[in-house]
Order: structure tokens, then C-alpha cells, then sequence
């Protein structure tokens, strides 16, 4: 049966489209076959650019080479997120803009619903259409009914377009399957959230400690050259994990925890911390909130009550804590970063808050600083109308410590069938692939096939792009100005990200289509500039700078406002209910959520069965790069991780490929490898996450692996955010193809 | 447990997950060179020994064969060569070290003297040929007339001939030369250990002569010179079996890499090839069926030689694959 | 002079970085490589060690590959730099056959190719590209000749080990354990 919204394999496609739509999959001998001899830096046209192959969001210049095409990306020395070193995925940013698979004109899914294709249009049909059906649903719906759903600089954009027509229904995976359970713990605790650069001062720190924190694989470049100092300086690492991560083999400690039992070990580490006399009295008797009642709580958690639900051997939880408790102040318990774990996850994210306090880490040298950042006024326009409704509006009832739109939520209310109040009819998917990041991705479907009308901004034919009723092709981030970064770092800092090329095909940028699509929706007070280097040129002269500088350096920092650390027993206000920091949580406490976390069984694998867990490959950001043809050939597919015990049971053999089948019954479509590895405990496998693409558009990537979003069915909705917790899935390991019928179950 | 991989996901053509740079290229051209030594050397040789009448197969008709198979050799090299329009740098410098360099030069002074020496017998070979393969006779008296037609040829021919004896001097020398050479290109792989033994090059050698002596064998009529041969044969296959022990012997005494190489042979991806295909085959059958005939029992004498040529060929394909296999690393 | 270059095994993750990094610098082609990381995981569940290295041309002071060169073509620069020159390269593949750590490839134009130390770079003081790039701080490159060298110091202070000596070649890449 068709359904109005099949996904469409782009490759497939109208005649037309083949052409330039062919699989660049050829072989080409050199990347930049026009260049024998290597670049001479000091004569060659650079021009300022930030990073969007991940979101930590690199300052650097662009390399051209005589023939103007860019050869090589260079961290910009002065910035903080790169120290003038870029990861291997900005190094690689050049792939991403010769990738020949790239989006190259806009789509159109043409004929009656059901016709499965989509032709190339002109950027004036593709945008009249959007702004057409943009109204349409307006006016017949609401514009709130719209929903945004968005990652990345791009996003920003997109957000402006849609505060102009009346709907705040934006959301991101970023969020809601990522960091939102962390910020949230953190602001019940600190009241202020962790926020991205993470302000950890790792530069400075005795002690570190990850709890599932895979820092070297997930290589966000601050962090990794910032733990890297570390280790030259002697900084002790402490790895929480149930697989030997990299991080784990640089650690003094390696605890190879249960999966899914870090709160009974954060709670043991406070007792411990707590009753043997070794946290920062001063630091809490001047700062906290609710000591005694903390103290109550964890009493019974002893080390060897942890020990029997993490399989951490009692002493090494003390031995642990007494290394943090050596280097205090100077501890930095990370915070991790993707938290969507297990439903509890502000809960746990709440006890790293609360450990960190313990030992006094907050606002110190070597714990974590406090970020600033420079203030540029907006270009100037009319108040945004107000919506009637918002996202909260279908949320907090439930969720009370959302803080902003929640993906899953949006979903869940663009369902035929939502029993929420208020209902989502279209959707614009600015650069994020709902299919891969979102988990359930049935649910996912469903509400494609429900919409009204789905217009997706991306640059590569990702799976997303298959449902959308239009395809707008957006330039690379090195084709293409976007508004400012103004970092929240040690220094505030100011960077600009300009086109080192012309935009190559039919593609266009961000803050042009936002605004094409406003102009045509009568909006134009909103957008009240010729284009944007307008709008930079006034931003930055409003902090004495101006677009002509940024050109030239890229990078421009400011003097700071407010110190970087707290004085020893310095007056502080905590932006929370009590003033304080809050160990016990009175909002939370208000919301009737725990007030201080409290350690819940999870289900564990039946037999057979084996928990996935999933994380990064260095070299790739989730699925977006498995197609750029320099990280591709660093890694072309992920491998699933056994450890020798279980690959004894099942007779299995590294390199054989086998397919996955979890709890729901779900199969895996594409076969992985196996990869036999005393790194893994014998409870869980590992599962790079980005890998086993379905669109074969992209032609390196398609196939090659097997995906972990898809074998997600379960998932554990955290309670405070709403965020969806993703590692409560166990799969079998099949050795023979499943038939179909199953693989449809 | 250990493990260790390349995970940067490095998949370089011919190299990963095993080197496999020379292809059939190399080993054929390998054979051929060895052969082409073979019969060079018991032309000199027996001319030396003043036997050129008597065993005239060998030093007045077989070493017509030499300069195709060395043609023949350096088109395969050639073939092999990656950057082939540069090809004629090897010739623009000698580099002593160098292993290739020496069988480049060595081929170069070969190659004239393998056609000089048969062009002093084209008269014998006229004759020869009037009687057996008498396809040859077209080839070889369209060749004597060529030869009359230009003058100075005409003479250096005859110079040559007349000077046949110093001649014979200068292309045992050489031959010995291109024979070791076979060997040596491969044992002055240091990093292959499956090569980096002293023994292939005397391997080689006898190897390439007891090839050309099996060639001469079969192209002989006179049941002398079979004799001889089949005798020179059965010496030659024996010591190379020697040497095989050796070589087994000096592995397995060495470092773990060595054993790791020898046994490749032992159980071992190639024992199936080398012990049936190479020993068997082409050295022990052969051995059998030449001691047999020499007790009497008749055997046609093409099939040792067969044998021995068909051995000798795949020695150097086993050689030339199973050494790429081998590593030091990982 | 004697350029050479340490690699901290206790400090790369693996990245590959200074794989794309030597890639865009020196335009390796698509599906070559002129360095490569590897992993190499000893024991057992829980006690593991992970070494991880970032290999290529040890630049080796007794040079097999240099040796094997019927063209010289393979040749030794200042600082003990082994490079190719390409149109003196038949490609006939003895130097690929003579280096014991497989660090050079037919470059699909049919001369060998490898690491050359960015000699185009560090002969203007420069890094190379690979220890330019590498987020860790896990490469140094440097004058072994030169006592004061941050090389030097390393070797000097740390443990460290060379890949496969016993073939011989005395590499110049050391790797810090
Ligand atoms: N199963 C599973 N799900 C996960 C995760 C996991 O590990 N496993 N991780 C979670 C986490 S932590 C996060 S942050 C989310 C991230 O999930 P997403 O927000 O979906 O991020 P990406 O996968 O990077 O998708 C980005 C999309 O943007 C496109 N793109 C890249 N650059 C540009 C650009 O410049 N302009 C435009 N318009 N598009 C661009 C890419 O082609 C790609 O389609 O996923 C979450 N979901
Ligand atoms: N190269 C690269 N780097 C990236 C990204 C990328 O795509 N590629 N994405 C960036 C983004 S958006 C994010 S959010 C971060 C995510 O990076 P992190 O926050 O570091 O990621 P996590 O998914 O929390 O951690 C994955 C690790 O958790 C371990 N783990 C699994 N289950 C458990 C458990 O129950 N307990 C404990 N203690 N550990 C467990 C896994 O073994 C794995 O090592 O990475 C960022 N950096
Ligand atoms: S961390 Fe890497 S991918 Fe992310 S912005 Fe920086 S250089 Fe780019
Ligand atoms: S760039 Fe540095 S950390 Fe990354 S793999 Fe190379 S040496 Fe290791
Ligand atoms: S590593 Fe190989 S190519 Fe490099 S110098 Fe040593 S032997 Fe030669
Ligand atoms: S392949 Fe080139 S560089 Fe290597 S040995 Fe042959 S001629 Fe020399
Ligand atoms: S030194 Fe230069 S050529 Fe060698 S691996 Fe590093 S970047 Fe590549
Ligand atoms: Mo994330």
C-alpha cells in the first residue's frame, strides 16, 4: 500500500534528476586531482570560517588553492573552541563540500498523493510553494500548528522565520535526546545549566572523572585538547563505563559499571564523601541548600550496597572518592553531555550536580568556571506577534522541568490519533535527520505521513529528506555567512563564519531562504536588511568591531566582566529558589519530582539477550559525515562490539557479519560486523551510532553498518524533561539473514 | 585476548590487508630468466669443456631459445613496471645496492650475448632444423640471410665465432650472474623473511639450471645427451632438495617471524602448492621417473621435463606470493 | 640535523586527524594513506591495556627501501628525510617490498608515494601537517641533533619504543609508552 508520504529513495527518481543526482560513488585518485604540489600557506587566499561539521562550533580559516578551490581548513590559533586544531571532522570539512552525493537543486514531490517522486524545480516554484502551504496551514490551523524542528546555526534562521509568523513550536534533537536532562540537573541544582562550551576548567583540574562520558570518541575539540593537557599535567581520570572507551584506557580507574546503575555508585560516592568527613564543609555550609537532608538520604547507600547493583567492588567506589576528595576543589565530575539515558536521567544528572558541590568544584580553579559571553544586540526589528499556544502548553503539564520544546512531545502531537490538546499539521526539518536521531522511528513515520505539508533544509539527501513534500538545498557552511558565534567561554569571544566559495550547484543559504520564505509570507518588517552581511556589519559596530575586521581574523575577544572563579568564601547568589545551591531541590520538591535522586532498578537482558549501547566514532558526526569522502575512508561502517564470552557462546567470528533483533522484535535491515573485544562488558554490545543509512543517495554510506536508531523501540521518557532515555533496548545477535516477514514484525 | 587493527580504516590497493605488489609478472619473468641462465650456462659451459660437437643440442641449439625467454621477461617486467613511460631511467644510472639495478644491467649485457652466441651456430642450426621442428627452418634461414645481407653483422658474427671460446668465458660468467640474480632480487628483502635468506640465491640458480637442463633434455635427439642431462638433472633436483631443507631449517632456527614464514609451508595457506605442486611435482616425481629410466625402465623423457619446467615456474610463483605474505609487523 | 618524530601512544585517541590532515596538505588520493592508526588491545576483561599509535615513514636512518632503488629515485634528503622523486620512479615496487612497515603505495599515477615529513613545510620551521592538526599534542617533530629539541627532551624522558627493530632499520619514529 502507498502511502501519501513513502520514503523515496532520491536515487530513484524522476529522470530528470538523474543526472545530476548520479552516485559520485566513482573513483576519483586524487581528492583535489587538479593540485600535484602542496598548498604554500603564506600565499594562498584564507578566508574565516566556523565549523558546522559538529556543534562545538570551531573557528577557522579556509585554505584555497590557485585553481580557488578550498584545499585545507585550519583551526583559528586565537579561538578557544579549536586552539588553532580542529578535530578530524572539521579537517575533513573539505569532503563535505566536494561531496558529489550533496543536495543540489531543489525537490518537489509532484502529481496526486501517492506518486512516489520528485522532480527539480526552481528556487521561485520551491519557496512559492512553501510560503504557500506555510499559509495554508496557517490560516487554517494557526501558525502554531507549524512546528520547527532544527539543529545547528542554520536553525537560528529558521527560529527568526518562525517567531515572525507566530509559533515558538521549535524543537531539537539536540535537546530532548541529548543534553536536556543535564541541564536540567543542573539548573535544580546550581540554578544556571551547563550550556555548551561546557565550562568544566579542565585545564586546571587534579581529578576528572566521566561517568559515561566518552571523551576521545566523542571528540568535541575543546574538551579532548583540554583532557589532554590534563594528562601531561598528571590530572588523574576516573572512567565510569561499562566499555573500555578510550577515556578508560587513559584513566587511573577504569569502573566498568552495570549499565544503568549510575545513581546507585553517585549515591554510594556521596556517602562516602559524606560520612568519612571528606566534603568541602566551608564550601557547603556557605553555599548549599539542604545538607542535612542530603546527608539523611544517601545514609543507607553505602559502597557495598552499590556494589551489588553496579558490580563496582566497595573499595574501589572509596578508593575513587578519596582521589576526588584529594583533589578538591580542583574535581571536575563531568556532566556529560548526551544524557538520554534512562528515564531517570535528570535524576542522575542531578547527582553529578550535587557530587560536584560536595567537593566544592563549582566556580573553582581546575572545577568549573564561569563561562561569559559578549553581547551583540539583534538587528532591530517589530515585537514578534504572540502565539496562542506553545509547546509548553502540551508539555509542562506533564513534564514540568522541560525548558524548551520538546521533540518527541512535537511528534507525539503531529499523531492522528494525539490526545494532546493542541495539534501539529506541518513541519519544517531545518538540518537535523529526525529518522536517524529520534528513537521509535515508526512513530516518527506516522507523523510524516500526517502532516499537512513537511519541507526539509538540508544539505545532503539524509534519510529525512525522503518524506519531505519539498527538499530545499542549502550551501554548505563554506559557501555561506550565518549570524555570529559569541562564545561562552573563558574569554568572550566573537567569531564569523564567511563564504570561502560561491555556493556550488543550485544551492543557497540559510538566512536567504528563512528570508525568501518571510518575504513571500508578507513578513517583511521582520527581515528589514538587503542581506546579511548588512546585519554583521551592524552587530559587530555595535561592540567596535566591524565585518572588514572580522574578514581578516576570524576571531575577535573581549575583556571579561565578572571574574572566572568564586573567591575563596566570596559572597555568591545562586539563581534558585533558596539562593543556594539546592541539594535538595525545592522546585523540583514543588514540581513533585524527588527533590534528591533516588536510585531505581531498571530492566536488565533476559537471556539471550544483551543490552545495545550505542556512542561516537572520533571520526564521524552521527550520520552526517559518513558520506564525506575524506571521513568515510577513515571509517566507511561501524562494527558491533562482543565480548569474547558471548562471542564464544554464539560461535561467532570477528568480521562476520550478523543482524540484530531487540525486545519488539525489530530486526536490523543491514547486516554489521562483528568485532570481538575484551573492551566490553559481557551484559551490553556497542553500537557506533550514524551508521546503516537507508538512502541510497548517499552513496558511501548507504548500507554500511547497522543502525542503532533503529533498533530503539523503547524508550524511557525522563520524567522531569521529557526527554527520551534510548539505552533500554536489548537485542539478540543473528547469525543467519532473517526473513523479511520477521524484519516487517 | 589480543587484538590489533588498523582502525583508521587504511585499505591501500596491493598493500592492505596483505602486500601483493608483484603480481605473475615477476615470477614469470623470474622462470624465464632462470631458464634463460640455465641454458646459457651448459652452452658455455660444454663449450668449454670442448664438447660442442658432441653434445650439440645443448651448446649449438637450445640457447636459441635464451633470447626470447629473456624478450620474453623483460616484456613481463616491464608489464609490472607501474610508471612504464620512466621505464628507461633504470638505465640512466647504477645503484650497487640495488638488486633490480643489477638485473637490469645484467639483462642489458645478456640480452646482445644471448643472441650472439646462437647466431655463431645459425649454420649448425640450418642443418638442425632441416630434421626437427622443422617449422624453425623458415625463422632461422630467413635470420642467416638478414644476417648476410648487412655486412658489418655479417662480420661481427664472424668474429664472434671465431672468438667463440672467449666468448663462452664471458657468458658463463654472466649467466651465473643472471641465475643468482633470480634469487637475490627476492632474499634482498629484508623485511619479507620469507626471502631474507641467504639460500635462495644458490636455490634459484640450481633451480634455473636444472629448468634448462630439462629443456635441453627434451629438445635433444641424441640419447647421449639425454643421459647426460637426465644425470645433470638428477644432481641438480637433489641439491635443491638440500637446499629446501635448509632453507626449513635455517626458519624454524630463527626468529618468530622466520617460523612464522616457514610455516606458511607447514600447515600453512601454501603447503598444499609447495609440498604436491613444487616438491612433489617438480622435483621428487621427476627425481623418480629420471632414476627409473636410468635403470632402464622406459619413460617418455618430456614428462620429467615437463615436470621440472612446470615445478620450477610454480617455485617462483609460491615464492614470489607467499613472501609478499609475510611481515614483521602486527 | 636529524628530523624525527614521537608519538605518544598514552595520549592519541585514535582520531585519525593527522590522517586527514596529512590528506588535504598533500592531496593523498582517495583510498591511500600516508599515515594510518592503529589499535592494539592487550588483556582481559577488566585489566586491558589500549595502545594506540599513528604510524607511517619512520624515516629510517639504515634505508632498505633507498637501497632497493634501481633508479635512485628513493633518495635521503637534509635531516635524514627519505623521499621519492616522482618522475625518476618506474614504479617497478621494490622499495614497497624492502620497507618493513608497508609505509609506502603505488599512487594511482604509478610512481610511490609516502610520507615525506612535509618537508615542504618543516624545512620553513614548520610542523608538519600531522602534528599541526593533532588535537592531543600526541606528535612532536623535531631535531634529535639538537640536545634542547622538545624531541630530545622527550626521548630523553620518556620510555619509548621503536616498531619493529628487529628488522633492522633503525626508524626514526618513536612511540612514547
Ligand atoms: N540512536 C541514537 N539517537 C541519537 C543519538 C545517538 O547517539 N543514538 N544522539 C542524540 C544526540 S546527542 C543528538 S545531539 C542528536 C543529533 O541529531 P540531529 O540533530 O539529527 O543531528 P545530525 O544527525 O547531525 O543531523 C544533522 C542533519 O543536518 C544536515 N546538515 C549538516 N550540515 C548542515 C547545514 O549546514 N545546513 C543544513 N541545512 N543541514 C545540515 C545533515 O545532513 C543531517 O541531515 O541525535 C540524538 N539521537
Ligand atoms: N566524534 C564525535 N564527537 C561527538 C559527536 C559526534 O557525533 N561525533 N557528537 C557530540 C554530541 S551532540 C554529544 S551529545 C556528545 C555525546 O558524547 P558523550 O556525552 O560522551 O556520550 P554518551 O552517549 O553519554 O556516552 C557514550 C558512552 O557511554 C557509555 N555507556 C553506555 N551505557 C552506559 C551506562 O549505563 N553507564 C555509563 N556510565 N556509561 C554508559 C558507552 O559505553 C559510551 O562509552 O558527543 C559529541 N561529540
Ligand atoms: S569539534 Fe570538530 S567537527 Fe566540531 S566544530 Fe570543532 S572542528 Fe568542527
Ligand atoms: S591526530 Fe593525534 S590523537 Fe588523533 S589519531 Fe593522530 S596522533 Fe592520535
Ligand atoms: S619506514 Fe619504510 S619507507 Fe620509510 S624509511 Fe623506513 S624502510 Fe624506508
Ligand atoms: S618503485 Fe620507484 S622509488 Fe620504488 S624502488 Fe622502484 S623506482 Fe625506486
Ligand atoms: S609528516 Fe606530513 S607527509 Fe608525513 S604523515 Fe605527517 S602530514 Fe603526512
Ligand atoms: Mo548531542
Amino acid at each position: 500500500m502507498k502511502t501519501r508520504r513513502d520514503f523515496i529513495k532520491i536515487s530513484a527518481l524522476a529522470a530528470g534528476g538523474l543526472a545530476v543526482l548520479k552516485p559520485a560513488l566513482s573513483f576519483s585518485s586524487g581528492f583535489f586531482p587538479d593540485e600535484e604540489v602542496p598548498l604554500d600557506e603564506s600565499e594562498a587566499q584564507r578566508t574565516p570560517t566556523i565549523c558546522e561539521v559538529c556543534f562545538w562550533n570551531c573557528a577557522a580559516f579556509a585554505y584555497k588553492d590557485r585553481k580557488g578551490k578550498v584545499q585545507k581548513i585550519i583551526g583559528n590559533d586565537i579561538d578557544l573552541h579549536s586552539k588553532g586544531r580542529l578535530c578530524p571532522r572539521g579537517t575533513g570539512g573539505p569532503g563535505m563540500l566536494y561531496d558529489k552525493d550533496r543536495l543540489k537543486k531543489p525537490l518537489l514531490r509532484v502529481g496526486k498523493p501517492g506518486n512516489q517522486k520528485f522532480k527539480e524545480v526552481s528556487w521561485e516554484e520551491a519557496l512559492d510553494f512553501v510560503a504557500k502551504k506555510t499559509r495554508e496551514v496557517g490560516e487554517k490551523y494557526g501558525y502554531e500548528s507549524i512546528a520547527l524542528l532544527d539543529h545547528g546555526t542554520t536553525a537560528h534562521h529558521f527560529e527568526h522565520l518562525f517567531k515572525s509568523f507566530g509559533s515558538d513550536n521549535t524543537a531539537e534533537p539536540a535537546i530532548a535526546q541529548c543534553l536536556g536532562a543535564r541541564e536540567a540537573g543542573f539548573i535544580n541544582t546550581y540554578g544556571a545549566g551547563i550550556g555548551s562550551p561546557e565550562p568544566t576548567d579542565l585545564r586546571n583540574a587534579k581529578c576528572l572523572v566521566l561517568i559515561g562520558s566518552h571523551i576521545g570518541e566523542n571528540m568535541h575539540n575543546g574538551i579532548v585538547q583540554d583532557m589532554s593537557t590534563g594528562l601531561d599535567r598528571g590530572m588523574t581520570v576516573i572512567t565510569v563505563d561499562p566499555r573500555f572507551s578510550t577515556a578508560a584506557s587513559k584513566s587511573k580507574f577504569w569502573l566498568p559499571i552495570k549499565p544503568s546503575t549510575d545513581i546507585a555508585l553517585l549515591l554510594a560516592w556521596m556517602h562516602v564523601l559524606i560520612y568519612e568527613d571528606l566534603y568541602d564543609k566551608d564550601y557547603i555550609e556557605q553555599y548549599a541548600y539542604g545538607f542535612d537532608e542530603l546527608k539523611a538520604h544517601v545514609r543507607p547507600f553505602t559502597p557495598e550496597w552499590a556494589y551489588t547493583k553496579t558490580d563496582i567492588p566497595p573499595q574501589d567506589i572509596r578508593k575513587t572518592a578519596y582521589e576526588m576528595a584529594k583533589a578538591a576543589p580542583s574535581v571536575v565530575i563531568h556532566p556529560g553531555r548526551h544524557t538520554a539515558w534512562y528515564g531517570d536521567d535528570t535524576q542522575r544528572t542531578r547527582a553529578i550536580a550535587i557530587l560536584n558541590a560536595l567537593l566544592g568544584a563549582w566556580g573553582k580553579k581546575g572545577g568549573y568556571y564561569f563561562p561569559e559571553k559578549i553581547r551583540i544586540p539583534r538587528f532591530p526589528h517589530p515585537k514578534y506577534p504572540e502565539p496562542e499556544w506553545t509547546w509548553k502548553d502540551i508539555t509542562k503539564d506533564k513534564y514540568k522541568g522541560a525548558f524548551t520544546g520538546v521533540t518527541n512531545i512535537l511528534i507525539d502531537a503531529s499523531l492522528p490519533d494525539t490526545k494532546l490538546k493542541h495539534k501539529i499539521k506541518a513541519w519544517y526539518v531545518v538540518a537535523t535527520n529526525l529518522i536517524q536521531s529520534i528513537p521509535d522511528q515508526e512513530k516518527t513515520k506516522k507523523a510524516l505521513q500526517n502532516m499537512e505539508f513537511v519541507v526539509v533544509v538540508d544539505t545532503m539527501p539524509t534519510e529525512i529528506t525522503g518524506y519531505a513534500d519539498v527538499v530545499l538545498p542549502e550551501c554548505t557552511y563554506l559557501e555561506r555567512y550565518d549570524y555570529l558565534r559569541t562564545t561562552r567561554h573563558k574569554i568572550p569571544q566573537v567569531a564569523l563564519r564567511m563564504p570561502a566559495v560561491e555556493p556550488m550547484y543550485d544551492t543557497k543559504p540559510g538566512w536567504w531562504i528563512s528570508r525568501e520564505i518571510g518575504l513571500r509570507l508578507g513578513l517583511d518588517k521582520y527581515f528589514p536588511w538587503k542581506d546579511i552581511e548588512e546585519v554583521l556589519d551592524w552587530q559587530l559596530k555595535q561592540v567596535g568591531s566591524s565585518l572588514e575586521e572580522m574578514k581578516k581574523v576570524g576571531v575577535k575577544s573581549f575583556e571579561r566582566e565578572e571574574p572566572l572563579y568564586l573567591e575563596d568564601g566570596e559572597d555568591y547568589f545562586f539563581n534558585t529558589n533558596t539562593g543556594k545551591i539546592e541539594l535538595y531541590s525545592t522546585d523540583l520538591d514543588a514540581m513533585g519530582y524527588d527533590p534528591m535522586p533516588v536510585y531505581r532498578e531498571h530492566p536488565q537482558p533476559e537471556d539471550g539477550f544483551y543490552r545495545l549501547i550505542y556512542g561516537r566514532v572520533p571520526m564521524h558526526t552521527f550520520g552526517r559525515t559518513i558520506n564525506n569522502p575524506l571521513l568515510n575512508e577513515l571509517r566507511d561502517e561501524n562494527h558491533l562490539w562482543v565480548n569474547p564470552k558471548i562471542a564464544k557462546l554464539l560461535d561467532l567470528k570477528t568480521g562476520q557479519e550478523v543482524w540484530l533483533r531487540n525486545q519488539d522484535g525489530v530486526v536490523s535491515t543491514f547486516p554489521v560486523k562483528v568485532r570481538i573485544t575484551e573492551r566490553i562488558r559481557f551484559d551490553s554490545v556497542y553500537l557506533p551510532h550514524g551508521f546503516g543509512q537507508k538512502n541510497k543517495k548517499m552513496g558511501r554510506a548507504y548500507g554500511r553498518g547497522a543502525a542503532d536508531s533503529e533498533m530503539i523501540t523503547r524508550v524511557e521518557i525522563d520524567d522531569v524533561t521529557g526527554g527520551t532515555g534510548m539505552r533500554g533496548n536489548f537485542v539478540e545477535i543473528l547469525v543467519e539473514k532473517p526473513q523479511k516477514e520477521e524484519a516487517e514484525s | 585476548m589480543k587484538e590489533e587493527l588498523i582502525i583508521s580504516g587504511r585499505n591501500i590497493p596491493n598493500i592492505d590487508p596483505v602486500l601483493h605488489i608483484w603480481h605473475w609478472q615477476i615470477p614469470l619473468y623470474l622462470f624465464l630468466g632462470g631458464l634463460a641462465a640455465g641454458l646459457l650456462f651448459f652452452a658455455s659451459y660444454f663449450y668449454i669443456r670442448g664438447r660442442g660437437n658432441e653434445l650439440k643440442t645443448s651448446v649449438q641449439i637450445a640457447p636459441a631459445f635464451a633470447p626470447f625467454f629473456i624478450i620474453i621477461g623483460l616484456l613481463a617486467l616491464l608489464l609490472d613496471l607501474k610508471h612504464q613511460l620512466y621505464f628507461w631511467r633504470l638505465y640512466t644510472t647504477f645503484r650497487i645496492e640495488s638488486p633490480m639495478s643489477w638485473g637490469a644491467w645484467t639483462l642489458g649485457v645478456v640480452l646482445p650475448l644471448s643472441f650472439i652466441w646462437p647466431l655463431t651456430y645459425l649454420k649448425e642450426m640450418k642443418k638442425y632444423f632441416s630434421k626437427n621442428f622443422t617449422f624453425m627452418y623458415p625463422i632461422v634461414s630467413w635470420v642467416d640471410t638478414f644476417i648476410k645481407s648487412i655486412k658489418p653483422l655479417e662480420k661481427l658474427i664472424k668474429w664472434f665465432t671465431k672468438h667463440r671460446y672467449g666468448l663462452a668465458w664471458v657468458v658463463i660468467v654472466i649467466s651465473v650472474i643472471l641465475g643468482v640474480y633470480t634469487g637475490i632480487l627476492l632474499s634482498a628483502f629484508n623485511a619479507r623473511p620469507l626471502w631474507n635468506t641467504s639460500i635462495l640465491g644458490p636455490l634459484f640458480l640450481t633451480s634455473g639450471l636444472s629448468t634448462g637442463a630439462a629443456l635441453i633434455m627434451w629438445s635433444s635427439k641424441s640419447v647421449k645427451e639425454r643421459i647426460i642431462f637426465s644425470r645433470i638433472d638428477i644432481l641438480l633436483v637433489a641439491v635443491e632438495l638440500f637446499f629446501i631443507v635448509h632453507l626449513f631449517m635455517g626458519f624454524l632456527a630463527s626468529g618468530a617471524v622466520q617460523i612464522e614464514s616457514a610455516q606458511l609451508f607447514l600447515g600453512g595457506e601454501f603447503t598444499a602448492i609447495f609440498w604436491i605442486g613444487v616438491v612433489g611435482i617438480g622435483l621428487v616425481l621427476p627425481l623418480i621417473l629420471e632414476t627409473m629410466e636410468l635403470f632402464g625402465f622406459h619413460v617418455p623423457i618430456s614428462i620429467p621435463a615437463l615436470l621440472i619446467l612446470i615445478g620450477g615456474l610454480i617455485f617462483r610463483f609460491v615464492m614470489v606470493d607467499a613472501g609478499q605474505v609475510t611481515r614483521y609487523l602486527y | 640535523m636529524r628530523y624525527a618524530m614521537a608519538m605518544d601512544t598514552k595520549k592519541c585517541v585514535g582520531c585519525g586527524d593527522c590522517v586527514v590532515a596529512c590528506q588535504t596538505e598533500n592531496n593523498v588520493p582517495l583510498g591511500y594513506a600516508r599515515d594510518w592508526i592503529v589499535e592494539k588491545v592487550e588483556g582481559t576483561y577488566p585489566s586491558l591495556n589500549l595502545e594506540l599509535r599513528s604510524e607511517r615513514c619512520n624515516h629510517c636512518e639504515n634505508t632498505p627501501c633507498v637501497r632497493t632503488c634501481p633508479t635512485g629515485a628513493s633518495h635521503v634528503i637534509e635531516g635524514g628525510i627519505v623521499k621519492v622523486t616522482h618522475d625518476e620512479c618506474i614504479g617497478c615496487g621494490a622499495c614497497i617490498q624492502a620497507c618493513p612497515y608497508e609505509a609506502r603505495y603505488f599512487h594511482p599515477d604509478g610512481y610511490v608515494d609516502k610520507c615525506t615529513f612535509c618537508d615542504h613545510r618543516t624545512s620553513k620551521g614548520q610542523d608538519t601537517a600531522c602534528v599541526a592538526v593533532c588535537p592531543t599534542h600526541s606528535l612532536t617533530f623535531g631535531d634529535l641533533d639538537d640536545e634542547n629539541s622538545p624531541i630530545s627532551k622527550l626521548l630523553r624522558n620518556r620510555k619509548w619504543k621503536t616498531l619493529a627493530p628487529e628488522a633492522g632499520t633503525k626508524p626514526n619514529v618513536y612511540f612514547l609508552i
